[in-house]
């Protein structure tokens, strides 16, 4: 793939670049609007979800289609542990839903995994639509019209540390700089497993799943692995936006918003995390952009994704780093003639 | 073993003979008109190597094509022809516009590209055709019904219905494995490149067999415009259950398309009429929609690459 091989300096321009948006990231609440604050964690959230992705689609090379699944089931399980009017609390109910989200990728994907290429991608649709009948079509939690949750989950600790809380999802900077805080440790999460050897045997596996398997690698387990932690961390980010929405519906495990999430993916660039997260950010913006320019945005929408498929095959990082390959290329051969 | 009899399955008594024939009628029917649907899925999978989530949005736009053909020229018999004639002129510019410039990439660009040109679809049809719901009238000569018993009727049109879709299956199977076309567009799935170097031009091969399987899904829409209503979104619902028949049938593969769109087809309806009772709890018909899913599951574990897929896809 040539969105790999960016040249020898742009690592250290890469870290430069996200010092940078950290930097922003870390002190926008302080100058915006609340609504700026709220779109910006919304986004944040999305990232997570968006870096999810990536790790099945940009480094096993699993394009899944139902990834929204594990995103909303984790909302639900918020929307079911959350007693009515009253808050859940966070550290019992976050572990529980992605432990759960883990569990239904887990399941499905012993079944999914027997399948590559077109039919993996028709199959993980078919059973995240399986899943969105359930909740859609059954009273199981409120039907098509979904439900609402009143209070966000409580952060108190345990009697042990006097009830003592450390934060308060329910003040939107609070919950701000949480996501904050779990988009980065995702991000650190992504990179350990991606640059440890388990992620060298997954890299293997996207370009030449049976030379690894010769290799004596036994790749449906590092598959199944790597579906189950993308699936776990969707259900963190899907825990997140119905905490911050206060709503779960079916929308939230539908095929638009996996669609959505592959866009983001491939927006940004695959294969590589940033890539993911600025993709996430970008599609938000211009769902923002379009909506406020026409009613019917969703044509607008459609465009762009065709056009992102015919043009930009990379993303926006793949062909920034495919161009700054060639600038450093150009210097070195500059070097060695002079 | 003694078991309390609420734990055992308990099927409703009132399945007699005519209404256990109209749901098998129904199955049938729904079968079929599936298998109109998934084979075009599948042969511009198996054939042209493109996964296309658009699909669905060619049956919507077969339905409101016969809504509107139907008002403008007064009659389903004049809409028919003239639809089809529109879809097919549509599926060669489409593919000459956009899908040709996918033949060599990867199908993760073809579904991003697809799923864009559904949202583009829809939209379209919201800006040309409105939201609301419309129906289209059965023609007079069909709008019959048969009596079974004294208060059980079956609608001709739905007969007629599964007698059209019977003949153009039987159609596409003489295509496929009787002409020269056939031969050609089966060589064309194999080998591509050897294909062409026998001096056949390729690329008009696929503009051909994407503009059929546009037709033929479209064709299925204005089949079934009179039965159910024209409505937003009734592409997307097609296609999912499309998706699952064509994984049934194993990708790229007609016969199978057929077995598993008559599969689903039963399972559906039936799934929709029996109830289930266990432990005193309804699951059926509640969960009708998962029965279909529960069935792909099941033949997955069997057989993944579907009842007749080739291995190694």
């Amino acid at each position: 793939m040539s969105a790999a091989a960016p040249g020898r300096r742009a690592p250290v321009a890469g870290v430069a670049v996200l010092l940078v948006c950290l930097a922003a990231l870390l002190l926008m609440p302080l100058g915006v609007d609340k609504f700026y604050v709220q779109l910006v964690t919304k986004m944040m959230i999305m990232a997570v979800f968006a870096m999810s992705l990536d790790l099945l689609i940009g480094f096993t090379g699993l394009v899944s289609f139902g990834h929204a699944a594990y995103f909303g089931v984790a909302g639900y399980v918020l929307a079911y542990a959350a007693p009515q009017y009253q808050a859940a609390s966070l550290w019992v109910s976050l572990p529980l839903a992605m432990a759960v989200s883990g569990l239904l990728a887990l399941v499905i994907g012993l079944f999914v995994l027997r399948t590559s290429g077109v039919y993996f991608i028709m199959v993980t649709l078919a059973f995240a639509q399986m899943l969105y009948f359930v909740f859609h079509d059954t009273k199981l939690a409120g039907g098509t019209d979904g439900v609402y949750i009143y209070v966000r989950p409580d952060a108190a600790l345990g009697e042990w540390a006097g009830g003592w809380k450390p934060f308060d999802l329910e003040n939107f900077v609070h919950l701000y700089y949480v996501v904050l805080v779990l988009l980065v440790l995702t991000w650190i999460f992504l990179r350990r497993v991606i640059d440890s050897p388990f992620g060298r045997v997954i890299a293997g596996i996207k370009v030449n799943e049976p030379r690894m398997r010769s290799l004596g690698y036994a790749t449906f387990r590092y598959k199944l692995a790597s579906f189950v932690i993308a699936g776990t961390l969707a259900g963190m980010a899907g825990y997140f936006a119905a905490a911050q929405f206060g709503f779960v519906n079916p929308d939230m495990l539908g095929w638009h918003l996996s669609g959505s999430a592959i866009m983001m993916v491939i927006l940004g660039g695959m294969g590589t995390l940033g890539g993911a997260a600025l993709g996430a950010f970008m599609m938000m913006l211009l769902e923002l952009l379009f909506q406020g320019l026409t009613k019917h945005w969703q044509l607008l929408m459609g465009g762009s994704i065709v056009g992102v498929a015919l043009l930009l095959p990379h993303g926006l990082l793949g062909t920034v780093a495919a161009w700054w390959g060639r600038r450093v290329a150009a210097k070195d051969s500059e070097r060695t003639d002079g | 073993m003694i078991f309390p009899d609420a734990f055992l399955p308990y099927l409703e008594p009132a399945v007699d003979f005519p209404t256990f024939l109209i749901q098998l009628l129904n199955g049938v029917q729904y079968g079929l008109l599936l298998f109109l649907i998934a084979s075009g899925l599948t042969l511009i999978f198996g054939i042209m190597g493109i996964i296309n989530l658009a699909h669905g949005s060619f049956y919507m736009l077969g339905a409101y094509l016969a809504f509107s053909l139907t008002e403008g020229l007064g009659s389903l018999w004049l809409a028919l022809p003239a639809g089809i004639v529109l879809s097919v002129l549509f599926g060669l510019a489409l593919e000459w516009l956009v899908i040709q410039r996918l033949y060599a990439r990867d199908h993760l660009y073809q579904v991003l590209l697809t799923y864009g040109l559904i949202l583009v679809f829809e939209e379209l049809r919201s800006i040309l055709w409105g939201d609301d719901v419309h129906g289209v009238k059965v023609p007079e000569l069909l709008a019959a019904s048969i009596s079974l018993t004294d208060n059980l009727n079956y609608p001709v049109y739905r007969l007629a219905m599964s007698g059209v879709c019977l003949v153009l299956a039987l159609g596409l199977w003489w295509v496929l494995r009787r002409t020269k076309l056939g031969m050609i567009i089966r060589a064309g799935s194999v080998n591509r490149d050897m294909v062409q170097s026998l001096g056949i031009d390729i690329t008009l091969i696929y503009r051909i067999v994407f503009a059929a399987g546009l037709a033929l899904a479209a064709f299925a829409g204005m089949l079934a415009a009179p039965t159910s209503s024209v409505f937003p979104g009734m592409g997307n619902q097609v296609l999912i259950i499309c998706f699952v028949v064509v994984v049934i049938g194993g990708i790229g593969s007609v016969q199978g398309a057929m077995i598993g769109a008559i599969l689903i087809g039963l399972v559906d309806t039936f799934g929709k009429v029996l109830t289930l009772e266990v432990a005193g709890f309804q699951l059926l018909p509640q969960l009708s929609g998962v029965t279909v899913y529960l069935m792909m599951a099941v033949i997955l574990l069997w057989r993944p690459e579907g009842l007749f897929g080739s291995r190694g896809r």
